[in-house]
């Protein structure tokens, strides 16, 4: 994606590329005539259809306009297209981090959120009285604050030796963003959702197309080692064909 | 006000490991046993179904299985001059929640305590006299032998399909298992498990070094078995979702597939979920328990159910909160050293080191829970000379590698940029060929480590949170550091291109997770000053209450605790059957 250009304006997405429309559509045709049995029993080798993934459906149900452009912008500068995989947003790590701060877990599911509150020391961790979701509102307003006043502008429209520069100060705690919101937790959770995004299971949004476990040779969830594990017990590359939850389904 | 149940003979609070062997062992009696779980029922068949549990996210990121700590957290703090703070999130371990507790997804591994961990005290003052325990270290025996928990020990491995290789049986060492086991009565229910690429790596390196490297005992199935009590376990697939995870394969020895349905084969026993325990009820003496008071969480309704028999059988923490909320012996006072509840609270201590092959590829997916190579020359060898290095206890050392799930794992050497192409490149780069030397160490009971409750933080019920103070002392730094220069040592050895520096853990902190393996709190031992349960976990000042699980440990080893503890729950079991019921009261 180009340097300050929003992908966010309207219908625009639908348009774009072919990828997620002829994926949504090979995941239509999968769902009605499933290649895999659903069961432990079928091997690794068996070869996914090609561009089997779960609909992709664009527009974001948490991320305000200006909240999507930071994500985007972050996320293809931390993950950007090249010979390994496409850019993050083509990857859906955006949608990945908007459907998890829309879910439960967003909404603070699993969170002890009972006051006092303190800072604490590092080893008695996450001690903010934010749900994730509440944190990124204050984390994409803050750091954006922070850019303007650093760099003239917002983080998405920062040159690449820009973004670099904050994120690495950012996540080496030298910032502390506007209301004293200390740069390093937001960063923290951000980066976390970032890699989940990238390799979780492509049911969620991210990892599209299984790429990042294609980029790394991680074979999914249809384990079935007994033979394997004395095959591949002498140092030889295991050839991973990725299976998702999707098609196993 | 609760409502007060009709009675029972026995009641039983948790249904994990503990929970279903008291259940099991005692349904024969025909007394009338009501287990209260405060999770819900599992199914393998509908819990664990492929691909549902193969979910990296939702199990292993989010914890889906275990504890929810926007209900009930710990407090937590490193010394007693710090404020404690709420875990807010789990990290640093994660007890289980539901039926089978954390005994449906842990990895397995397996051992036997020797004698020279149960008599602690008395081993090292023989061998190297009164002064090399330091006086902050309230160091005790635990009131049982080696000898005696053997056919305990040889119960839950039979049990729990225990997959390993004997080293030494009634004195005799064999060859490839671990020559520094205490004496075993037979060979383990099944062959050791297959070794992959790392673990053969490691053992070659280990030998020519002069180890004595041996697979690891785990209750990962090797094949399929049927064990004494008749139950099914299947044959593990090593498909990398273990720990964190249930088996959609039967294939890990789980109190879901052992005990527990064998013990509701029994009609005298019901299990009851969602029914959260908050409370022990003692009589106006305060010496006998009338029952328990507990939470309908699907109703929120307030039960009261008496029975005359009380066993705590939920996770090590939940057991001591239990106790301290009830008045179950007395707090421990870290000023003055006295009193016995939350006392000598432990946890694991350990280094690792990162291992980069550019050549080679060590599918780190293909796997399984408890599986790996290991060597016992630092720890359960009582001829390592302690006094060189310094320091009770020791450290064992493992090649395994339970899992390629690559949310959390994807080794990079030091330096790697940690996002960007060239992070990518190198993710890609070692994620086949890397291998991790983990050591876990023994940590001693320090006076000012404990357990007690907190002053300000509560649960939902509006119950004091129990508090953690903890930190790695002394005697666990210098256990840390021999153990890194150990690892170091062996990593050079096996000639990667690059390796990590070895780090040893010199601090706790709550987040990353380090070790599930919490200790002590409600401890055994022969002197009612000193512990809170006999030598049969039978509470000293409550004698109708026993306690399950590893609160009883006096310190922690570098072993796993799940040996032991399945050891000393069928030796409570006996205890009750044949001794309490045929005479109620103390039993020592």
């Amino acid at each position: 994606m180009a340097e300050g250009k929003s992908r966010v304006d309207v219908g625009r997405r639908q348009f774009l590329g072919g990828a997620g429309v002829a994926g949504a559509a090979a995941a239509a045709a999968h769902a009605l005539t499933p290649v895999a049995p659903a069961s432990a029993q079928t091997p690794a080798q068996t070869a996914p259809p090609a561009g089997a993934q779960p609909p992709q459906p664009a527009g974001y149900t948490y991320f305000k306009p200006q909240e999507a452009l930071f994500i985007e912008a972050v996320v293809d500068h931390m993950v950007p297209k090249d010979e390994l995989t496409p850019s993050g947003t083509d990857i859906g790590l955006a949608t990945y981090i908007d459907r998890a701060l829309a879910g439960s877990w967003g909404k603070g599911d699993r969170l002890y959120m009972q006051g006092p509150w303190a800072r604490g020391t590092a080893n008695q961790g996450y001690q903010l009285p934010l749900t994730p979701a509440a944190l990124y509102r204050a984390g994409i307003e803050g750091a954006n604050a922070h850019c303007r006043k650093a760099y003239g502008q917002t983080f998405d429209r920062c040159t690449s030796e820009q973004k670099e520069v904050f994120l690495r100060e950012l996540s080496g705690g030298k910032i502390t963003l506007a209301g004293g919101l200390p740069g390093r937790a937001f960063f923290s959770v951000l980066y976390d959702n970032v890699m989940e995004g990238m390799f979780a299971d492509p049911i969620y949004g991210g990892n599209r197309d299984k790429v990042c476990w294609k980029m790394i040779g991680f074979p999914g969830v249809a384990a079935n080692n007994a033979e394997n594990v004395k095959q591949y017990a002498d140092g030889r590359r295991f050839p991973a064909n990725p299976v998702g939850i999707a098609d196993m389904s | 006000m609760a409502t007060k149940l009709p009675p029972v003979d026995i009641v039983i609070v948790g249904m994990g490991w503990t929970g279903g062997i008291l259940a099991k062992e005692l349904g024969p009696t025909g007394l009338k046993i009501a287990v209260l779980e405060r999770g819900g029922q599992r199914e393998p068949k509908n819990d664990f179904a492929v691909p549902l549990i193969r979910d990296e996210l939702r199990f292993s990121s989010r914890h889906d299985m275990m504890m929810d700590v926007s209900q009930d957290t710990y407090s937590i703090r490193n010394n007693p001059s710090e404020t404690a703070l709420p875990m807010r999130r789990l990290g640093s371990f994660l007890p289980g929640e539901g039926v089978g507790g954390a005994g449906a997804h842990w990895n397995g591994v397996t051992w036997r305590w020797p004698d020279h961990e149960l008599r602690i005290r008395t081993k090292y003052e023989e061998r190297y006299g009164k002064n090399y325990i330091p006086g902050d270290m309230p160091l005790q025996d635990w009131g049982v032998s080696g000898a005696e928990l053997e056919p305990y020990y040889d119960k839950f491995e039979y049990v729990a399909a225990i997959s390993g290789k004997a080293g030494n049986i009634k004195g005799a060492i064999q060859k490839e298992g671990n020559a520094f086991e205490d004496p075993r009565s037979r060979e383990y229910p099944l062959p050791p498990l297959l070794q992959n690429h790392a673990s053969q790596l490691f053992a070659k390196t280990a030998k020519e070094l002069g180890y004595h490297p041996f697979v690891r005992p785990t209750a990962n199935a090797s094949q399929p078995y049927t064990n004494p009590d008749g139950m099914k376990i299947g044959q593990c697939q090593y498909c990398g979702f273990c720990e964190r995870f249930g088996c959609e394969a039967n294939a890990k020895g789980s109190p879901l597939i052992t005990v527990i349905p064998v013990a509701m084969r029994n009609p005298n026993v019901e299990l009851r979920t969602y029914s959260w325990v908050t409370k022990v009820l003692k009589d106006s003496t305060g010496k006998k328990a009338t029952g328990v008071q507990y939470v309908n969480v699907l109703t929120g309704e307030e039960m009261e159910q008496p029975a005359d028999l009380v066993i705590l059988a939920g996770y090590i923490l939940s057991n001591v909160h239990l106790m301290l909320l009830s008045g179950i012996g007395k707090p421990y006072d870290p000023q003055s050293g006295t009193g016995v509840i939350g006392k000598n609270y432990a946890y694991q201590a350990g280094a690792g080191v990162t291992l980069f092959f550019e050549d080679k590829s060590f599918n780190p997916f293909i796997a399984t829970g408890g599986w790996g190579t290991s060597i016992d020359d630092f720890h359960t060898n009582w001829n390592f000379d302690r006094t060189k290095h310094g320091g009770i206890g020791g450290a064992y050392i493992t090649v395994g590698g339970s899992h390629g799930r690559p949310i959390s794992y994807r080794p990079l050497p030091p330096g790697t940029p940690q996002w960007g192409s060239a992070w990518k490149r190198a993710v890609a780069k070692w994620y086949q060929g890397s291998i991790n030397i983990s050591a876990s160490a023994s940590v001693m009971p320090n006076r000012i480590n404990y357990l007690d409750l907190d002053p300000t933080y509560t649960n939902r019920f509006g119950q004091p949170l129990m508090r953690m103070t903890f930190e790695f002392r002394e005697n666990e730094h210098k256990l840390v550091r021999h153990a890194a220069e150990v690892i170091g040592g062996i990593g050079k050895a096996m000639n990667p291109t690059l390796m990590s520096k070895p780090a040893p853990r010199m601090t706790w902190s709550v987040v990353p997770y380090q070790s599930t393996h919490n200790t002590g709190g409600a401890v055994m031992g022969a002197d009612p000053n000193t512990s809170a349960l006999n030598r049969y976990c039978q509470s000293w000042d409550v004698s109708n209450v026993f306690v399950t699980g590893a609160g009883a440990f006096p310190h922690n080893s570098g072993y796993n605790p799940t040996g032991p503890v399945g050891a000393l729950a069928y030796w409570t079991a006996d205890a009750i059957r044949e001794k309490y019921l045929k005479k109620p009261g103390s039993l020592i």
